[in-house]
């Protein structure tokens, strides 16, 4: 009766190593949002930081973090997306393809630390940019291109061939058929693939600390001239994120309700990142319901 | 004047779904946007190594330091003045701290997640991929500050109350990491045990073995190549890993005694001292030199995933 015993005993271990993932999980989150759930408010959400005093909020941060998403998403998605159709549809077996698929690999396992000093050769100096939303938002547009091209490669991999050949014998050119058959059937993984790396994006912060830099300058939200540095949408400026705030609060100090600012930060990211991985799932089913229920 | 609006809406919509099928219809184009965009990703990675291999070798080329000592020596004195022997700068202890807290954080967190993927796959799969494969992907979301600032506000003052030293340690870096690549490891490791064929388990059970055995003796020896791929790409996320680290390892730049000690990393040197030294300095050109280093480990551990596993699995 020994393995019989043994196969109990490994039983009992494998739900304990399971449980244990779940509490530490449970717990963190519950810590989070217990302790900087409180502090969240209307004035926290839109009230400048402040430097050495107290009181000060995260307005700036939340909107340079959605602001530098956008700018970063515009390149990533349509690149991403094409980069994928290609190794989906066109690439053939040979050098060319096995070069793209060794540097999409390449990037994917780059330190963001090391993308982030690239962007500090590449975009803050050599442009002569500066610290600014545009070099920040195409260091992240580098980290999150391999995952972009990785998702629409697997979704179009999911579309039935059948499909496929339907439209190519009714005379449609590959490139329609693309357009107006795979991809439209690639669509519900495509959204939710996009979606999960904004989440990413959203939470990223050591790829920007040397291209969107450590601090944001006093903006005008009635300046909505782009060219004027005052200006949030301006894409020449500095701009902290949410994240690299939360890291700047925590190991600088300098302020004496440190605890409040960074366990309300933690709290607001932590939300829109769940948001998002909600909103992948929620709105990536739907699509797929909408799709095959007609 | 609704009818108006309406009128222009339509055609709009259709003359836009007009240059829309246009532009879809044109083969070449359409092929040479998705060509132009795969190319993309080789461009930006030559750039990339060509850029920070330019930078990084500086430190040998312009200053004279020599390789050797810059890898294997602790000496680490960037801006000490010619007059008392010149500045030195081995970082010796820096690749050792980078190593052994992501060393110890796949120790921990490969057990862990080989427990987390079996009971996933295998004990229990309704309960697993209900509740468990959600929380592993939850946690794939969270951001790294997160963990460091978890880190820094609950492990560091606990650390520091129960276990001793100043609770800024190789420990609390290598605790926050092993929760940080948990998801990395079990959803490649989940996979390639899904991707086994049926029969193996089906005929370790006919044979008269208990599940633990079947699990023990068959599953897991025949999704090698996932756990080894897996474990690799925890090792080399825990090893670039900049900031959840840098906030919970006390930064001190020597080599530790302790698991208690404070620690320095590759990665969070250079979060720390890029700002503050300037370009073209020997100090700030050290600084890139370990983003070489990182770089080229980052090549050393792919390389490891593609051709150091044997086939069979799936690898992602």
């Amino acid at each position: 009766m020994n393995s019989r015993i043994a196969d109990r005993i490994a039983t009992l271990v494998f739900w304990a190593g399971a449980l244990l993932v779940i509490v530490i999980l449970g717990a963190m989150i519950v810590y989070i949002l217990y302790h900087g759930g409180k502090y969240i408010s209307w004035d926290f959400l839109i009230k400048p930081p402040q430097v050495v005093r107290a009181g000060g909020g995260i307005g700036p941060q939340i909107f340079n973090s959605f602001y530098l998403l956008f700018l970063s998403m515009v390149v990533t998605v349509p690149v991403g997306m094409l980069g994928g159709i290609y190794l989906a549809e066109y690439a053939r077996n040979n050098k060319l393809t096995e070069a793209i698929r060794l540097s999409i690999e390449t990037l994917n396992s780059l330190p963001s630390i090391v993308v982030g000093l690239f962007g500090l050769l590449a975009f803050v100096n050599m442009t002569g940019w500066g610290y600014s939303l545009i070099s920040g938002a195409l260091a992240l547009t580098v980290i999150n291109l391999p995952l972009m091209v990785r998702i629409t490669e697997e979704s179009i991999h999911g579309v039935p061939d059948s499909l496929r050949e339907a439209s190519l014998a009714l005379g449609a050119n590959h490139w329609q058929t693309i357009c107006r058959v795979v991809l439209p059937s690639a669509f519900p993984g495509l959204v939710s693939g996009a979606i999960i790396t904004s989440g990413r994006v959203f939470g990223e912060a050591a790829a920007l600390l040397f291209t969107a830099g450590m601090s944001s300058p006093a903006l005008d939200f009635t300046q909505w001239n782009i060219f004027n540095p005052a200006s949030p949408l301006n894409p020449f400026r500095p701009a902290e994120t949410l994240a690299v705030h939360i890291w700047k609060v925590n190991t600088e100090g300098l302020i004496p309700d440190l605890r409040r600012v960074a366990d309300g930060s933690a709290a607001v990211l932590i939300l829109v990142v769940l948001g998002f991985n909600l909103a992948a799932r929620w709105l990536g089913r739907k699509i797929y319901r909408q799709m095959t229920a007609t | 004047m609704s009818t108006l609006i309406l009128k222009i809406n339509s055609l709009m919509k259709n003359n836009f779904t007009k240059r829309l099928g246009n532009l879809a219809g044109n083969e070449l184009l359409g092929k040479s946007l998705a060509t132009g965009a795969a190319l993309i990703a080789i461009v930006s990675t030559v750039t990339i190594v060509v850029f920070i291999s330019i930078k990084g070798l500086s430190t040998f080329t312009v200053y004279g330091v020599s390789v050797k000592e810059f890898l294997f020596s602790a000496n680490w004195l960037p801006d000490r003045l010619p007059a008392e022997g010149g500045p030195q700068v081995g970082v010796l202890a820096f690749i050792f701290g980078s190593v052994i807290v992501s060393m110890l954080a796949v120790l921990l967190s490969g057990p862990l997640s080989i427990t987390c993927a079996v009971f996933i796959v295998e004990i229990a799969p309704f309960w697993g991929q209900r509740f468990l494969q959600p929380a592993i992907e939850l946690l794939a979301g969270i951001p790294s500050v997160v963990y460091g600032y978890i880190g820094l506000s609950v492990l560091v003052p606990f650390i520091r109350d129960n276990v001793g030293g100043l609770g800024f340690s190789v420990l609390a870096g290598f605790l926050v990491l092993s929760v940080m690549i948990l998801p990395t490891i079990v959803s490649i490791l989940t996979d390639s045990l899904k991707s086994l064929p049926r029969e193996y388990k089906e005929a370790a059970l006919a044979l008269g073995s208990t599940r633990w055995q079947a699990i023990r003796l068959v599953l897991i020896p025949a999704a090698r190549s996932g756990l080894v791929t897996g474990v690799v790409l925890g090792l080399a996320r825990a090893f670039g890993e900049a900031l959840a680290v840098q906030m919970v390892i006390g930064n001190t730049r020597k080599i530790p005694t302790s698991i208690l000690d404070p620690v320095i990393t590759l990665t969070s040197a250079i979060t720390m001292d890029m700002g503050n030294t300037p370009m073209g300095s020997l100090w700030n050109n050290t600084l890139w030199s370990m983003g070489l280093f990182l770089l080229i480990m980052s090549f050393f551990f792919i390389l490891v995933v593609r051709y150091g596993v044997r086939k069979g699995g799936i690898t992602r």
